[in-house]
């Protein structure tokens, strides 16, 4: 029995270590497409949270707009539109990574978005006047004393927004994108075992989210607003 | 007569109104305060004193009438407005310090990125002013480890940073315990003997008997009384403010 398993768990092994080539650019590739997708998802979306609030209705209505219908889209259908609606139209070309990139940036930041308004609603409304009061204008009301208390108090779920996000890279490799997604196709093209190559796949996934998970834990003890 | 009084104001409110949906909170309110003047507004609560108070700055909109401050008229929201509001100090009821900064933060951020002024000057010119109003040492701490007293205290001296022409109080000791009413009260007094021009509203009538050049007396979004303290607790005219004063003295 015994002699069975530790064959078939250095059966799994072996999958990882003959193919470190497909494991190491496949993560590869989705850890650039989470940091620079998060990067562009966190700016826009702090400016759309912005937007939501700004005193000008046209803003709020422009903002409105595209939360409703970019989050109410799947995502799927959003990187559908860039890989293969995109291209149609005829304008400056792009290859399939940045397509998703582009997919993905659009897609997370109404998540971010929707995350950092709940934030400033949670700032008391005195700090906005007393902002104003000093002779603060709104946009520096909003990125000098609004946003940075905002940020603090939505740390959990913004987190929650970039886990997903992580995960969510994975729908790229339908894209032709090769990244930790597309693993498992290209090792059954090498004729390994589909089921020991997803299984890594997840414990890489679930050790990224952990780390994700332990920054998470610093910045909300390390920024924690009393009141 | 009021156009010469207006000539001279620093702060100046003509015919002003505002409605709350149908209530009318500001009815027709004419108001002149010459530069280094006291001015203290009492009345009952939800007579419009805090209000008017916010008004002056354009914290709340007004529907009619005109708002001036050294002869300019209050813009419309903006960059205008915003340089404006650096020459009016306000100091609030619930202190309003900026949660997420420290003391000496708080009371530098207005000069650094208002006034332009160098790290080093504002941090120097703000250290003096929490000395002046006695918090110089809790400079490095955060709003929340204060008390409400030395949070408040901050407050007059984050507006007073600002160098502003003329300061706002707007019910400065309501939300503090009664034991630290007088630590705050003795800075505002101090900022009105150094010619301070001071809209205060309050309940604290030793404050108004002592420091104060006039009295507003407010009802109903009204201005009842206008007069010196001596002859408003002495002899009220109107029977709203003889019924006000009479509810202070029976405890």
């Amino acid at each position: 029995m015994s002699p069975q398993i530790s064959a078939e768990s250095d059966h799994s092994v072996n999958t990882l270590l003959n193919n470190s080539d497909l494991f190491i650019t496949g993560f590869r590739n989705t850890l650039i497409l989470f940091f620079i997708s998060g990067f562009f998802a966190l700016i826009l979306g702090t400016v759309v949270a912005a937007l939501r609030v700004s005193p000008i209705p046209a803003m709020r209505a422009a903002a409105t707009l595209y939360i409703n219908v970019v989050r109410n889209t799947p995502l799927t259908l959003v990187l559908f539109f860039f890989a293969l609606g995109y291209p149609k139209l005829g304008l400056v070309e792009i290859d399939f990574m940045t397509a998703a990139t582009i997919g993905l940036s659009l897609y997370t930041a109404t998540y971010v978005a929707e995350a950092v308004r709940s934030g400033i609603n949670t700032v008391p409304v005195g700090q906005a006047e007393a902002a104003r009061a000093i002779g603060l204008p709104f946009t520096q009301t909003l990125t000098l004393v609004i946003l940075p208390q905002a940020f603090r108090a939505v740390i959990p779920p913004m987190f929650s927004v970039f886990i997903a996000l992580l995960k969510n890279t994975t729908v790229a490799a339908g894209f032709s994108v090769f990244e930790a997604g597309a693993i498992r196709s290209n090792l059954s093209e090498r004729g390994e075992p589909a089921m020991a190559g997803l299984l890594w796949v997840a414990l890489v996934f679930v050790l990224l989210v952990f780390i994700l998970s332990f920054v998470q834990r610093k910045l909300e003890k390390k920024w924690k607003v009393a009141r | 007569m009021t156009i010469q009084a207006s000539s001279d104001a620093l702060v100046s409110l003509n015919g002003v109104n505002k409605h709350y949906g149908q209530l009318h909170v500001l009815k027709d309110i004419n108001l002149q305060v010459k530069k280094g003047e006291v001015v203290v507004v009492i009345g009952p609560s939800g007579s419009g004193k805090s209000t008017l108070c916010r008004a002056i700055n354009r914290l709340e909109t007004i529907d009619t009438g005109e708002i001036s401050i050294d002869g300019k008229k209050l813009p419309e929201e903006g960059k205008e407005l915003a340089v404006l509001r650096a020459d009016v100090g306000m100091v609030f009821q619930s202190f309003n310090l900026f949660a997420h900064k420290t003391i000496l933060e708080n009371v530098t951020l207005g000069p650094i990125k208002v006034k332009k002024l160098a790290k080093a000057t504002a941090d120097k010119d703000a250290m003096a002013l929490l000395e002046r109003v006695g918090v110089g040492q809790q400079a490095p701490k955060m709003p929340a480890q204060l008390s409400g007293g030395q949070q408040q205290r901050v407050a007059i001296a984050r507006a007073l940073a600002m160098k502003p022409k003329v300061m706002l109080f707007d019910e400065p000791t309501s939300a503090l315990d009664p034991e630290m009413i007088n630590e705050v009260l003795d800075v505002m007094v101090q900022l009105a003997k150094e010619g301070m021009t001071m809209i205060v509203v309050t309940h604290e009538m030793g404050f108004a008997r002592k420091a104060a050049d006039r009295v507003v007396f407010m009802a109903d979004g009204q201005i009842v009384e206008d007069a010196t303290p001596e002859e408003f607790f002495t002899n009220p005219q109107s029977t709203r403010a003889k019924d006000f004063l009479s509810k202070l003295l029976t405890h």
